[in-house]
């Protein structure tokens, strides 16, 4: 008999995790490698097993469909149909079309039945939390579900301690069960602020404003668009009625202008916002807090798709309707091909690993066989198109920067040195201001700081292609291969990675 | 009647607290805690100074993307600290500058 093909899921939030189950159901051996030390994502971030919390639910959203997913990944672990590789971050993802004589004990000839080449990929991952060494996981095909992180657009005061992401503060509360202070504004744009409000008011935070650029005009506009979607609707007004209960003043139509504070946040001025989006002079208050909860939407992680040589379509990875990228046996899911939600990435996900379980099997799948994901796919990308309409960051948020803010976060690339860049010198995209200014080239990659920089090169966001996922240590760069898992298989377990 | 505090909300009930120190101080820390989440609760927010202008940063983005929350983790630099575990007995300090000698991204220790 043929050994079952295997199949790497990378990322175990909604969208992988769902991938995983569809192919294991269907005779697949899956690998589900994430950084995180649970499965859950960022959706479904649980607290660390030690805190003993008893009461999980009490931070989430949708606990059902995460029950589902934790006991379906339970029962095919154990079932040894899944392998969940927990703290693996993965900087690199390979096509290999032959594994190299004796790196594979498990299989040493590389080869499947036939004499075929069945692994053709090599995920490679440094085992967490010190990510100093680096270990290979082989497999016929690849889902890549790496989801996404927060865009944040700067404004004076914007590095201080106690600004913090909206969804950083979020991980923070539902890993960690603790929060940053006692009086948080939470700002911004998008629809993870309300949860992020709701989030910090229950457990224990005061609230001090929810600070929300788009306004009831937006919304107007777009009525028709998301009354077509009564569920999320009501899932809109429970936040609303909860930030009611608990008090949290809503200023819509509204920003923050700057934080103040001189080792860390004391206040925040915000202001209201006129219709082409610019500050409304004389409307500025300021608002003492000690914590500022920020977020302007977010942008996918596409490393390790560009790493695969991908399509990438603008911040993007490219999938066709069956989510199979253009690179044969890489499929991509959830936030990674584009921003919209926990459900559209559960769905995704779920049509991902139905598709590869097919073809990795040599059948062509039949659509109609996930029809039901395909429909809650299509709905879940109007939703989030509509949504992406209303949630805008104000047009001119760039007006705001003082000439020594900080565009750059790592490498302290000050608006004055961009706006040179772009003035003076005649940089038209990120690549040249990187190059000319340094923003971008730090630690985080441009990570933070890509959007920022787009805006003020008067540019489209594009993805920064980046050599790797993480930053890899030099002695791991240094040896040409990983060492590899000891036993082998993607599905064989996985010990003292050295 | 209780304090709401994210322990109660989630009816945490974890083993009891260790201790690390932060530049010298002792405090105390709740196992499964990361280093962030351990400072936080102790009212520490920043932990590491910038290389140019020297100014203080913490935890930003919360998921180990930003690497503004770099720390010193019993001598070990750069560390993560939205990241890493608390240990028992961690020596966390203050990372200054690059933490001695680091050029950048890609490179460690
Ligand atoms: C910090 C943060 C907090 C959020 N909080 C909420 C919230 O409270 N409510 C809400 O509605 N939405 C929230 N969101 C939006 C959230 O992205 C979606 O709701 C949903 O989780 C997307 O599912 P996904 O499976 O596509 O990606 P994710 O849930 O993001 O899952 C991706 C997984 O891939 C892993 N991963 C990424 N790169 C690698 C790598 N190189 N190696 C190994 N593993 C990797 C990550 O650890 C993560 O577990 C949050 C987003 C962020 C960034
Ligand atoms: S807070 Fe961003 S990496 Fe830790």
């Amino acid at each position: 008999m043929s050994p079952a093909p295997t199949l790497a899921v990378v990322g175990a939030g909604p969208a992988g995790l769902s991938a995983a189950l569809a192919a294991a159901l269907r005779g697949v051996r899956v690998t589900l490698l994430d950084s995180a030390a649970q499965a859950g994502g960022q959706f479904y971030r649980q607290p660390a097993e030690a805190l003993g919390a008893r009461h999980p639910k009490a931070l989430h959203h949708q606990w059902r469909t995460w029950e589902r997913l934790r006991d379906g990944l339970a029962q095919q672990v154990s079932a040894g149909r899944v392998q969940h590789m927990t703290e693996r971050h993965v900087w690199f993802v390979e096509r290999v079309g032959e594994v190299p004589e004796g790196r594979d004990p498990g299989n040493p000839d590389g080869r499947g039945p036939g004499g075929s080449d069945r692994r053709h990929f090599a995920v490679h991952a440094l085992p967490g939390p010190e990510q100093e060494d680096s270990v290979a996981v082989y497999a016929d095909a690849v889902v890549l579900a790496t989801g996404g992180y927060e865009k944040v657009l700067p404004f004076p005061g914007w590095t201080l301690p106690g600004v913090l992401t909206a969804g950083g503060a979020q991980a923070m509360l539902k890993g960690g069960l603790v929060l940053p202070g006692r009086t948080a504004v939470v700002a911004g744009a998008g629809p993870l602020l309300m949860p992020v409000a709701v989030g910090l008011a229950a457990a224990g935070a005061e609230v001090a404003a929810l600070v929300e650029a788009a306004g009831p005009s937006h919304f107007a506009g777009r009525s028709a668009a998301l009354a077509a979607h009564p569920d999320k609707l009501a899932e809109g007004v429970g936040y609303l009625a909860q930030l009611l209960r608990h008090r949290v003043p809503l200023a819509a139509r509204h920003t923050v202008v700057e934080a103040h504070g001189k080792d860390s946040v004391e206040a925040v001025t915000i202001a209201a916002l006129d219709p082409a989006g610019r500050v409304r002079p004389g409307t500025e208050r300021r608002i003492a807090c000690d914590t500022l909860a920020v977020g302007h939407g977010m942008l996918p992680h596409t490393d390790l798709a560009e790493g695969l040589g991908c399509r990438v379509d603008g911040v993007n990875v490219a999938v066709d309707a069956e989510q199979r990228t253009d690179v044969p046996g890489v499929w991509a899911a959830g936030e990674t091909i584009g921003i919209g939600g926990a459900a559209l990435s559960l769905a995704e996900g779920h049509i991902a690993g139905r598709s590869a379980a097919a073809r990795l099997r040599g059948a062509a799948p039949d659509p109609r066989t996930w029809a039901a994901a395909a429909k809650s796919r299509t709905r879940a990308r109007k939703f989030a198109a509509a949504l992406a309409a209303v949630y805008v960051p104000p047009a001119h948020w760039a007006e705001q920067l003082r000439d020594d803010t900080l565009v750059c976060r790592c490498e302290e690339v000050p608006a004055s040195a961009v706006r040179e860049a772009v003035e003076e010198l005649g940089a038209t995209d990120a690549r040249s201001v990187k190059l000319l200014t340094r923003a971008g080239m730090g630690w985080c990659q441009g990570r933070m700081c890509s959007a920022a920089v787009a805006g003020l090169a008067g540019c489209e966001e594009r993805s920064a292609r980046r050599p790797f996922a993480r930053p890899v240590p030099l002695g791991v760069l240094a040896r040409a291969t990983d060492e590899q898992a000891p036993e082998g298989g993607p599905a064989d377990d996985e010990q003292n990675p050295s | 009647m209780s304090k709401r505090t994210p322990l109660n909300l989630a009816g945490a009930r974890p083993g009891p607290p260790h201790t690390v120190t932060f530049d010298g101080r002792e405090i105390p820390a709740l196992p499964g805690q990361t280093v962030a989440a351990a400072l936080w609760t102790a009212g520490v927010v920043s932990w590491r100074t910038t290389r140019h202008r020297g100014e203080p940063r913490g935890v930003f983005c919360g998921i180990g993307v930003c690497f503004d929350c770099l720390v010193e983790v019993n001598g070990r630099i750069n560390q993560r600290a939205c990241l890493v575990p608390a240990a028992p007995g961690d020596e966390i300090r203050t990372q200054d500058g690059d933490g001695h000698g680091v050029d950048g991204p890609g490179e460690r220790r």
